[in-house]
């Protein structure tokens, strides 16, 4: 308990907003998956953490597990999560439903799929307002005609009786937000928001949520596997492989200083800075297969600088300096 | 005080057009479906306002004008094997054609929606059970399944609407559990469920919402098949009783008189088929009007 609060200098004196202790997430079944193994994470209020990884690293089971929407018979969860002061693993009933969308909301990769096609926007965020907040429908959707004015969208009046069909994605993708922020949620989880739009958009998308951020004062933990995105919104970054954060630290250190492999190899692997006609420097392999994990370090088998000692255990969490951490005997 | 202005701007806007006006507008350009429509919403008013719009009593019979031709004055039709007005029976007969074509799939839908879609929420064993019990009456044929039913439940109108209602179950319900399914591993519905939404309401609102369109445009689409069952059970026997007037009955008593007013004889039989006809142009037109997205 102290040696782990002792890296956390800024947060000594309060709880932080989000405190992950050794978490693990299985998926039951024939063959378990071991989709998060031991996730340790710390979140104040008013900072943004990007999750950093590749598909099937376990950025997005992560969030759910935050949200508490994963499947409940097939999923088992250890460790502890504590959200604002409240030990969300033990959460049921109707502190469950006040939680998800009242204390934490979730904004979705995709908004074409992530609104209901045959509500219009308005009927969408005033729905969640009347169930969070008992309010009357009229004042929902007086609620909701301000959210859309907060996330800039145009002739707000307008679009709020608009469907997501007649919508663009820019467009769709704030009323997304002003869908997740209506009832002014501490923590924000945000699962590759930007991913579906065109570059021109993403920008703006990320302005707006950093803006917002700021205004809500909420925590942020944006999952991604776009560097140049992560480095633009947020003040950590954890990158994650096999279910496990490989290295966190702060943006500039981790994009300075990398000192884990993994994270070399994806810095490397950028496309920002790379010259015509040279050769991208993918990391060769894939991903270990979930469902069996390596004894030792799970990167072990595709890093470059890996010897005897690495596949004998897992590689300890490594301190250096304040909130860096890098699971690598060879950092 | 920004809410109260709020509402005042969203009053003063004028509402953007909602989903079911945007299908009527696109219904209103097929013309195909708008005559069809015409010819059911006819077909159905006459059903209504029979008594003022039949010119004879169905049901008084003449000996010595049996099996008049088209054309006959005063029996535009002509007279049926007992000397009754065709136009009068064709007319009449439409409350119970319809009765029996319509009924049984209004009591369908409702049933096999709630089976379908509880199956297709829950999955699991009560997917299993609910669809693999389903699947039993699907081994059957529909036909043999309603002539089935009713033979062993004996004839009435009754007993003809009950069987043809266990045969529209199943498909309906099949329908709605592939669509439901389709539409909880969308992601709005996780998204609803992020938001804090119960199973309940998630089921009222998002899937219901999403799902009844698909599932009612279906069922239109068996009206056309329950009123030729219907008819069929009736021509059997096993439906409407004798002297009730009704197409599948008509066409039955009118069979031995084939050869001798071959256009008489087949007339409930062209009633059948415009009937039938129209109800699946409409429910094409609804299906092609109803789908919003490629």
């Amino acid at each position: 308990m102290s040696t782990a609060m002792s890296t956390m200098m800024s947060t000594a004196m309060s709880e932080p907003l989000v405190d992950m202790r050794d978490v693990t997430v299985r998926f039951g079944g024939a063959r378990p998956v071991h989709a998060v193994n031991g996730i340790d994470l710390r979140l104040n209020a008013g900072e943004t953490l990007s999750i950093l990884g590749e598909s099937g690293s376990g950025k997005s089971v992560t969030l759910k597990t935050l949200l508490r929407i994963l499947p409940e018979q097939r999923t088992a969860i250890g460790g502890t999560i504590r959200i604002a002061g409240v030990d969300v693993t033990a959460l049921s009933g109707r502190a469950l439903a006040d939680h998800r969308g009242g204390v934490v909301s979730m904004i979705f990769q995709d908004p074409m799929l992530a609104l209901d096609p045959v509500y219009t926007i308005g009927e969408q965020i005033a729905e969640t307002v009347v169930r969070h907040e008992g309010v009357s429908r009229a004042e929902g959707m007086a609620r909701a005609l301000e959210m859309l004015t907060r996330v800039r969208i145009p002739s707000p009046e307008r679009r709020l009786k608009s469907y997501p069909h007649e919508m663009s994605g820019g467009m769709r993708q704030r009323a997304m937000i002003a869908l997740a922020l209506v009832c002014r949620p501490k923590l924000l989880l945000a699962d590759e928001p930007t991913t579906a739009l065109d570059a021109t958009v993403q920008i703006q998308i990320l302005l707006l949520l950093r803006e917002l951020q700021r205004e809500f004062g909420m925590g942020m933990i944006f999952v991604t596997h776009d560097i140049g995105v992560a480095v633009e919104i947020s003040d950590r970054v954890a990158v994650m492989y096999a279910g496990q954060f490989v290295e966190t630290g702060a943006v500039r250190d981790i994009i300075r200083d990398p000192k884990h492999p993994y994270t070399r190899g994806l810095l490397a692997a950028n496309l920002h800075g790379a010259h015509k006609g040279a050769r991208l420097d993918a990391i060769p392999g894939a991903p270990p297969a979930l469902d069996a994990l390596p004894d030792g370090c799970p990167f072990a088998p595709r890093c470059p600088i890996a010897e005897a000692q690495c596949s004998e255990g897992l590689p300890p969490a490594r301190v250096f300096g304040p909130q860096r951490q890098v699971r690598c005997l060879k950092a | 005080m920004s809410a109260a202005a709020s509402i005042a701007a969203m009053a003063a806007i004028e509402k953007s057009p909602g989903y079911w006006s945007g299908v009527l507008t696109r219904l209103r350009r097929d013309p195909v479906a708008m005559v069809a429509l015409a010819v059911v919403l006819a077909l159905i008013l006459m059903a209504i306002f029979a008594p003022w719009v039949a010119p004879n009593d169905p049901y008084r019979s003449s000996m010595i004008r049996r099996l008049r031709p088209i054309g006959t004055p005063g029996f535009p039709l002509g007279t049926d094997e007992l000397g009754r007005d065709m136009l009068s029976r064709l007319i009449y007969g439409a409350r119970l054609s319809l009765l029996m074509g319509v009924m049984p799939v209004i009591i369908a839908f409702f049933v096999g929606s709630a089976i379908g879609i509880t199956a297709g929420f829950v999955g699991g064993r009560v997917n299993t059970v609910l669809m693999r019990t389903i699947d039993v009456f699907f081994a059957f044929p529909s036909v043999l399944l309603a002539i089935a039913l009713s033979g062993a439940l004996g004839a009435g109108i009754f007993n003809g609407l009950l069987s043809l209602t266990v045969v529209f179950i199943p498909p309906i319900a099949r329908i709605a559990e592939s669509v439901t399914t389709g539409v909880r591993k969308i992601e709005y519905v996780e998204a609803a469920r992020a938001s804090g939404a119960s199973g309940f309401t998630i089921v009222r609102v998002h899937v219901l919402g999403n799902v009844i369109g698909p599932i009612f445009v279906y069922a239109t689409s068996l009206i056309s098949v329950s009123l030729i069952l219907a008819s069929g059970l009736s021509f059997l026997g096993l439906g409407v009783k004798p002297p009730e007037p009704e197409w599948g009955l008509m066409l039955n008593t009118l069979r031995n008189a084939i050869y001798v007013q071959p256009w008489v004889a087949a007339l409930p039989g062209v009633m059948i088929f415009i009937t039938s006809v129209s109800f699946n142009l409409l429910s094409d037109g609804l299906r092609s009007a109803m789908d919003l997205k490629a």
